[in-house]
């Protein structure tokens, strides 16, 4: 059983900050169908498709029948732990500064023994759940779980080094005003954040849902206008060595795609404050949040940006701002790799049409703002880092893994 | 498919234990390693460098060469060459493949040999880059190398059979007192049962005296016909049988078994003795469990009873079962791939009876064994020869 863990006590301002390392990040280019699969949440292993062998570790033939048709399918989950060992003098500096370090060899119910790390509930000759997460060199690692429940179960060490649990942690969401920052901020609370700061533009323009926001403890209106880049530093040289998690509400929706538009005020509107606002932000809080990836209980952890899943697929009646979106991808895939030293994850949300009033048009199904709310604390609390959002992004998801090209046209009306 | 009994390996015999004397840390090269133990070679047989027609390398820190680049190195032009990447199996397969290259006469004299360098930082690169599966699957699991992969079989091991700490350690304090003989041995103190069981914990339950001390060092002895030993007037010894598996019993979840299992009544067969006859043994330590581990497979006492015979056995040079008598890599050190030649060559002296301080009184027959490399969660190779002095 574990013990809760505690709220971290104010940092000591003359104690060096420990800097963050990465544990082992090597792998084989075929190991990285792991990588994919813990980015969504998935447990995926190798198999035959000639005599339907389980493998793993990541092969090129199939072990049993040296067919090459090995593929990465969803697999049962559930295994026995065989061994388990307590790796006290690791040889590595991330272990090292963990140690002692709890690891297994579990037998899978579906055939292969794997390598895991072990949550501290897990025991010897039990069952176990197994998943994939990104450890914090970013790469996939096979995670052992007890089967059932266990109290405190997500304060595991070494869970929480898989993971971006919000609880004792200070966030920042960008924008307040929308109603997806005031949900997500809601969520947050409920799952244990310590500090929300909430941006809002021009404060002294009243909003929706403003008095709620200020009632609560632990919540602080900040101004921010992500477009303008001396209001984010100025807010960073505020607060930036306390921001944990940030979550990238940003919201600027137009419809509209090339030729029933005139000029580029609109298309310029969305770039400055999708993707410029992006880098604005990236700038001013990421080199901390970086710095501070190993600093404690409550050290910086994740970058969530809540996308429209037509950054992934233009969709011309929202074409200037599917292509806002998908710069916003693209340049997620940088940060990512530059918070990555830091251990930093870079989570990625992508949604269908929300439910908000520039999309008042539009059929259901919609995305309510408090789904796409939960769907950020889940994503924090899983590790994940790719996360489909409601009906219409998981459906867009499935159909551009079959077919893109049929996505385009079926798009394009 | 029925497999084929091996044709015996009549008339073939080694020669020239070669050690070059350890050291913890070394700013050579592994290369310098191997060189001085070729000039130990030609240098012990009385012949020269010249005279050796057949080579086979194995070292785990030479890299960018393989054996060919040393031919060129050590100005050795030979028709017969070998890179033997198997780590602790490396001199069982060397001698094997030597073996049979001089008895077809593609080869008259072979120099087997292994050696590797150990600078600060080389134990922790072979880790990193130990092998593909290790870097996908084991290594970013607490980074604990061998020590780790180790403790998960240990534990498993000692849980299915009973088996205590405590008859483990018997067989490294043996080795101990058979090292503070042996001049080479890195390990000077004596170590008590007490000091075993309460060593620093490494990785559960491996603890500080389980675990070999990496250093630097070379091994080698030469493979021959007989015929060419008596022209060279060299002492020789005779390679009664030898055996070597890999990837074996893939299906056991946890491995509690080496190969040596599936093939030992044919290691024994072919050389004509049973366990009961050979004068000492020499297996592969790189962790004391997987020595009890041999002696179950290699059939001194059935699975599972491993502890009753190490507590029933006294394991050193002057008990009724001499084991590892140099005080094998737990207390000599662990050269790299040398590590595999150890107790290859601690034999081949043995039956030579120029084993010095360490000699087993009267020891004619012996054998040696080898095992290595923990690609994922298990030791994939495994080997053994037996050799037999000139007395027999």
């Amino acid at each position: 059983m574990i013990d809760p863990i505690k709220p971290p006590r104010r940092k000591n301002p003359l104690v060096r900050t420990r800097l963050p390392t990465s544990p082992p990040k090597a792998r084989s280019r075929t190991s990285h169908a792991f990588t994919r699969a813990a980015a969504e949440g998935r447990f995926v292993l190798q198999r035959c498709g000639a005599c339907g062998t389980y493998c793993y570790p990541a092969r090129e033939a199939c072990p049993s029948c040296l067919s090459s048709t090995l593929v990465f399918v969803d697999a049962p989950r559930r295994g026995t732990l065989h061994s388990e060992t307590t790796v006290r003098v690791p040889s590595d500096v991330y272990f090292r500064e963990r140690a002692p370090w709890r690891v297994g060899l579990v037998k899978m119910e579906c055939g292969p023994v794997i390598v895991a790390h072990l949550h501290a509930d897990c025991e010897e000759g039990a069952g176990v759940k197994m998943s994939f997460q990104l450890d914090r060199s970013g790469q996939a690692v096979a995670f052992a779980s007890p089967e059932k429940e266990t109290p405190n179960m997500a304060d595991d060490r070494q869970w929480r080094e898989m993971t971006a649990d919000p609880k004792f942690r200070r966030v920042l969401v960008s924008n307040g005003r929308s109603a997806v920052g005031q949900e997500t901020v809601a969520a947050l609370k409920s799952a244990g954040a310590k500090t929300i700061f909430v941006g809002v533009a021009e404060p002294w323009r009243p909003f929706a849902g403003e008095k709620l926001l200020r009632a609560q403890e632990g919540i602080e209106i900040v101004p921010l206008d992500v477009a303008d880049e001396k209001s984010v530093t100025d807010l960073a040289a505020d607060i930036g060595g306390k921001v944990e998690i940030l979550v990238n509400t940003t919201e600027y929706i137009r419809s509209g795609g090339l030729l029933d538009r005139r000029g580029t005020s609109v298309a310029r509107d969305e770039i400055d404050q999708a993707y410029l606002g992006f880098i604005n932000l990236a700038q001013a809080f990421g080199p901390g949040m970086r710095m501070r990836g190993a600093d404690g209980v409550n050290n910086s952890i994740a970058w969530v940006n809540v996308l429209s899943v037509y950054a992934l697929v233009n969709w011309p009646a929202f074409g200037a701002y599917s292509a806002s979106q998908a710069a916003c991808l693209s340049l997620s895939h940088s940060l990512r790799a530059e918070l990555r030293p830091g251990g930093v994850k870079v989570i990625n949300l992508f949604t269908g049409p929300i439910d908000v009033e520039w999309f008042q048009t539009l059929p259901s199904p919609k995305v309510a703002p408090r789904v796409v709310a939960t769907a950020v604390v889940s994503a924090l609390q899983n590790g994940l880092e790719e996360v489909y959002v409601g009906d219409v992004a998981e459906e867009v998801r499935q159909r551009l893994a079959a077919n893109p090209k049929a996505v385009e046209r079926e798009l394009g009306g | 498919m029925q497999s084929s009994t091996r044709t015996p390996y009549e008339g073939i015999v080694m020669a020239a234990p070669v050690t070059i004397p350890y050291v913890r840390y070394s700013i050579e090269s592994a290369q310098w390693w191997i060189g001085r133990a070729l000039g130990a070679l030609v240098a012990q047989a009385g012949i020269r460098s010249s005279d050796i027609d057949g080579l086979s390398v194995s070292s785990f820190t030479m890299a960018p060469d393989s054996a060919i680049g040393l031919t060129q190195h050590f100005g050795l032009c030979v028709r017969w060459l070998d890179t033997i990447p198997l780590g602790g199996a490396s001199a069982v397969a060397a001698l094997r493949r030597a073996a049979r290259a001089v008895q077809a006469r593609d080869v008259d004299i072979v120099a087997c040999v292994a050696g590797d360098t150990n600078h600060v930082d080389s134990f922790r690169h072979t880790l990193e880059n130990f092998s593909r599966f290790n870097q996908d699957a084991v290594y970013p699991y607490g980074a604990g190398g061998a020590n780790a992969s180790f403790a998960l079989i240990a534990r498993h091991y000692m849980r299915t059979y009973g088996v205590k700490r405590e008859d483990i350690g018997r067989i490294a304090v043996a080795q101990r007192a058979n090292a503070l003989r042996n001049p080479n041995a890195l390990m000077k103190a004596p170590l008590t049962l007490e000091q075993y069981l309460s060593a620093r914990p490494i990785s559960d339950p491996i603890r500080l005296f389980d675990c070999v001390m990496p250093c630097a060092g070379a091994e080698a002895f030469l493979v021959m016909r007989e015929e060419t030993a008596a022209a060279l007037k060299l002492p020789a010894a005779k390679l009664l049988s030898t055996i070597e598996r890999h990837n074996a019993f893939g299906d056991d979840p946890v491995q509690l078994r080496g190969g040596w299992a599936m093939d030992t009544d044919e290691l024994y067969a072919m050389a004509g003795v049973n366990p009961g006859h050979l004068d000492f043994v020499q297996t592969y330590d790189d962790y004391p469990v997987i020595s009890m581990m041999q002696f179950e497979d290699l059939g001194f006492c059935k699975k599972g009873e491993g502890a009753e015979f190490v507590r029933s056995h006294d394991l050193t040079i002057d008990g009724n079962f001499p084991h590892n008598t140099s005080g094998g890599q737990l207390s000599v050190g662990q050269a790299g791939a040398g590590g595999a030649y150890l107790g290859m060559v601690e034999a081949l002296r043995q039956v030579l009876g120029t084993a010095g301080l360490t000699q087993v009184k009267n020891a004619s027959l012996g054998l040696a064994s080898g095992f290595g490399m923990i690609n994922y969660d298990r030791g994939l190779a495994s080997g053994a020869a037996i050799l037999a002095g000139p007395s027999r």
